[in-house]
C-alpha cells in the first residue's frame, strides 16, 4: 500500500510540474499542496479513471491570521475502488478570496462550500446557489476568522438586559 | 360544631391547585432532554408531584422546561414560544446551557434564556442529574404555592 501511496504523489507531480508546489507523506496521509488555479483540473483527474478519488469526504478552511497567504482550503478526497485517502491544499491570498467551485464535481460540496462561505468569506466560483447555510440573515462578519471579536453578539431580537 | 370545614385563603387555594396541576411542555434542543426523559418517565417519574401532562403545544401548558442550548437564531423562536402559553405560566431554565449558555461563550450561542424571557427556577448542571430536576420542581411548587396569584375577575369592583 505505501508503494502505492508513493506512486500517486509522484505521478501527479510529474503530471501537474509546477501546478503542485509540496507534497508530503507520512503516517499514511498523503498530502498535496496546489497553486489555487488549477483545483478543478487536479480534482477532475483525480476523480476520474484510473484513480477514482470518487467521494468528497470534506471541505473545509483554515485561517492563518498573520501569515500571508492568510487561507487555506483543505479538501478531503476518498478513492471507494483503491480505498485511499487523499488531502489537498490550496492557499488563499487575503487580496483574492476566491476559488473554483467543486460543485460540478460533487453535489455535496454545495453545502460544504455554502459553510465555508458562511464562516470564512471565502468565494467559490460557479457555485450556483452561494449564502450563508448557517448564520442568520443580517449576521455581519465570519465567525470562524480568527480577527472576530470573541465576544461580539449579534442578537436577532432585543435581549431584556 | 358539627360536621368537617377548614379554612383557607383564596390566593392558597388557588396556589395549591395551580402547583399540582402543572401541564409542562417540554422544549429540547440537546443533550439535557435525556435527563428530561428519565425525569419524566417512570424511573424517576415526574407524575408523583402532579405534572404527569406532557403538552406538546404551548397554548395547552403553564410551565416550559427550557431543555438544552438555545442559539441567537432559535431565540425568536423560544420567545414566540413563551409568548402563545396560556397565564399564568412559569419558565424552568434546564441545565447550563439555558441558565447561561454553559460552555458555549460564543457567537451563536445566547448567553442564557433570562435575556430574552423571565426564568423561575434555574437548574445548574451539565446535564443536572433527575434528583435535581425534582429537587427544582419542589422549588417551583413551593414558589407557586406561594406567590401573589392572578385570575380573572382579581381586579372587579363589586
Amino acid at each position: 500500500m505505501a508503494m502505492e501511496e508513493k506512486k500517486i504523489l509522484d505521478l501527479l507531480k510529474e503530471r501537474f510540474q509546477n501546478k503542485i508546489k509540496e507534497t508530503s507523506s507520512q503516517h499514511g496521509d498523503e498530502t498535496l499542496v496546489i497553486d489555487r488555479d488549477s483545483l478543478l483540473e487536479v480534482v477532475t483527474f483525480l476523480r476520474d479513471k484510473p484513480y477514482e478519488y470518487n467521494l468528497l469526504l470534506d471541505l473545509t478552511c483554515v485561517d492563518f491570521l498573520g501569515q500571508d497567504p492568510r487561507f487555506e482550503m483543505v479538501y478531503h478526497l476518498f478513492s471507494l475502488a483503491k480505498n485511499h485517502r487523499l488531502r489537498i491544499k490550496a492557499k488563499l491570498s487575503e487580496k483574492d478570496l476566491s476559488i473554483d467551485s467543486l460543485t460540478s464535481l460533487w453535489n455535496n460540496a454545495n453545502w460544504l462550500e455554502r459553510e465555508v462561505y458562511d464562516m470564512f468569506g471565502i468565494h467559490f466560483d460557479g457555485h450556483p446557489d452561494l449564502r450563508r447555510i448557517f448564520m442568520y440573515d443580517g449576521f455581519e462578519g465570519y465567525p470562524l476568522r480568527k480577527d472576530y471579536p470573541l465576544r461580539k453578539r449579534q442578537p436577532r431580537i432585543p435581549l431584556r438586559k | 360544631m358539627e360536621g368537617n370545614f377548614i379554612t383557607t385563603k383564596f390566593n392558597y387555594m388557588l396556589g395549591w391547585a395551580r402547583k399540582y396541576s402543572l401541564f409542562h411542555y417540554p422544549y429540547i434542543t440537546a443533550c439535557c432532554g435525556m435527563e428530561y426523559m428519565s425525569t419524566v418517565c417512570s424511573h424517576f417519574d415526574l407524575d408523583r408531584f402532579g405534572a404527569g401532562w406532557t403538552r406538546f403545544s404551548p397554548r395547552q401548558s403553564d410551565l416550559i422546561f427550557v431543555v438544552g442550548t438555545i442559539t441567537q437564531k432559535l431565540a425568536p423562536v423560544l420567545k414566540t414560544v413563551y409568548e402563545q402559553m396560556t397565564e399564568p405560566k412559569w419558565v424552568v431554565a434546564f441545565g447550563a446551557c439555558a441558565v447561561s449558555g454553559g460552555i458555549y461563550d460564543n457567537y451563536a450561542v445566547l448567553q442564557g434564556i433570562d435575556s430574552i424571557i423571565p426564568v423561575d427556577i434555574y437548574i445548574p448542571g451539565c446535564p443536572p442529574r433527575p434528583e435535581t430536576v425534582l429537587n427544582a420542581f419542589i422549588k417551583l411548587q413551593e414558589k407557586i404555592q406561594n406567590q401573589e396569584q392572578e385570575w380573572r375577575w382579581k381586579k372587579r369592583k363589586y
